[in-house]
């Protein structure tokens, strides 16, 4: 339980590190940035308690917040996708969900890329809902959300694949 | 009672949900609509700490380029000073008594965005450098923002490219004046909103700041005329402006710091009575 404990809190501050200092800075094209924190989110236990997984996410969503001077855009995009993440488990998963016998680091790679997947393009069309709060402006926001999707995806696949294999 | 206590208990995951995403909610929605962003911001010690970190190492990678800014900026120095007509005769005998109207401050830019709707910049100096809010920021090419929030040792400046900042900024030809804006297409084009027909603007002209208001001196360079058109109402002209600065890869910067400024304040609370 301890080492759950310790892996969730070294990987809450390595993303959150790794989120301010390289990935808001990459602005590929000008203005596509990956939003890598998300795994934190994502790789989160199954079966720990609800409101300790809004309450990690919301503080989560919060510092980054704080360190791009975004209002509160992540920490309510953050705090939307950890309440509904149970429906993205159960899609991607389906049974090995309902039988709570989900472990991350033991799962098929298409599976965890649809999951992976899911969960970014719902997180990232709220964040840039909320960073731009103007829905005639749908196209920008759809186009926005689905090239740094896109980012985001390859990144997080690519970063829990790699960090699965040292285990 | 109970029922409520059991109603309280059984949703406690939605009702956490629902105060959390007010709080974020709300915070987003502050920081659309005021020009303060009260709450949350890069201007304390622990996110001025990281990017300090972060930028000790990043800055020697655009050392030359830096280095030929500063050249350009001490080329066009050496060039007022010495085709200056005015002599020694205009240099006061005593100096204590004349006071500078504008003093500046140097600073470094420890973190820069231009992709957002409303966009920030962490500099490294706050409350103890003696800066304070509305204070103007600019470079030697052009104007980049005004400080928004400080702390005590960093601040950060709402940048020019940014749909809250209203800058007056005016034609340097003419002496028209409108306001500028951004409208977040790209970082390298600014909006001049306002300004009469009766101006004569032609593409190419520069823009530079107007001097109503007192964060910016009269005269700091903004950017050239790109394109222009009359808007909708038919009075006045939109002109799209071409930065002199660029809004991507600032490093140093120099804060304007009005020395009249508790002097107006007070000229206006005054008024305003």
């Amino acid at each position: 339980m301890n080492s759950v404990l310790a892996s969730n809190t070294i990987r809450f501050f390595a993303l959150l590190l790794v989120q301010v200092t390289i990935c808001s800075n990459i602005n590929f094209l000008g203005y596509i940035n990956p939003f890598i924190y998300i795994i934190f989110i994502l790789l989160f236990p199954v079966k720990s308690n609800r409101p300790l997984f809004l309450l990690c996410a919301f503080n989560m969503g919060l510092i980054v917040d704080m360190f791009l001077d975004s209002g509160g855009v992540h920490a309510g995009a953050s705090v939307c996708l950890a309440f509904v993440r149970p429906i993205f488990l159960k899609y991607a998963f389906g049974t090995l969900y309902d039988h709570q016998i989900l472990k991350f680091n033991k799962l098929q790679l298409n599976e965890l890329v649809v999951y992976i997947s899911f969960m970014t393009l719902f997180h990232h069309f709220v964040v840039f809902n909320l960073e731009i709060f103007n829905i005639s402006q749908i196209l920008l926001i759809l186009k926005k959300t689905l090239i740094s999707s896109l980012f985001t995806v390859v990144l997080s696949t690519l970063l829990i694949l790699l960090f699965k294999a040292r285990k | 009672m109970q029922q409520i206590f059991n109603f309280v208990i059984r949703n406690k995951t939605f009702l956490l949900f629902l105060l959390l995403f007010g709080i974020a909610l709300s915070m987003t929605i502050q920081s659309h609509s005021y020009h303060r962003s009260k709450f949350i911001n890069s201007a304390n010690s622990l996110t001025g700490g990281v990017y300090g970190t972060v930028n000790s190492v990043g800055q020697y990678f655009d050392l030359k380029e830096q280095n030929l800014i500063l050249v350009e900026e001490n080329k066009q120095l050496k060039e007022q000073l010495l085709n200056s007509t005015k002599t020694t005769e205009t240099v006061s005998i005593d100096s204590t008594f004349t006071e500078k109207r504008f003093s500046i401050i140097p600073a470094e830019v420890y973190k820069n965005s231009y992709n957002s709707p409303n966009n920030y910049l962490t500099i490294n100096r706050g409350k103890r450098d003696s800066i304070q809010q509305d204070f103007g920021v600019i470079t030697s090419k052009g104007i980049v923002g005004i400080i928004d929030n400080t702390s005590n040792k960093f601040s950060t400046v709402l940048s020019i490219l940014s749909k809250k900042s209203r800058i007056n900024a005016k034609l340097k030809s003419s002496n028209q004046s409108g306001s500028l804006t951004w409208d977040t297409k790209s970082p390298y084009l600014a909006r001049l909103e306002d300004v009469s027909q009766f101006a004569k603007v032609n593409v190419g002209d520069t823009i530079v700041t107007g001097g109503q208001s007192a964060i910016f001196p009269k005269g700091i360079g903004i950017g050239t005329v790109e394109e222009f058109k009359t808007d909708a109402t038919g009075d006045t002209y939109t002109i799209q402006v071409r930065l002199f600065n660029d809004m991507t890869t600032l490093q140093h910067v120099y804060i304007i710091k009005n020395n009249d400024i508790e002097e107006l304040k007070s000229l206006e609370a005054q008024s305003d009575e």
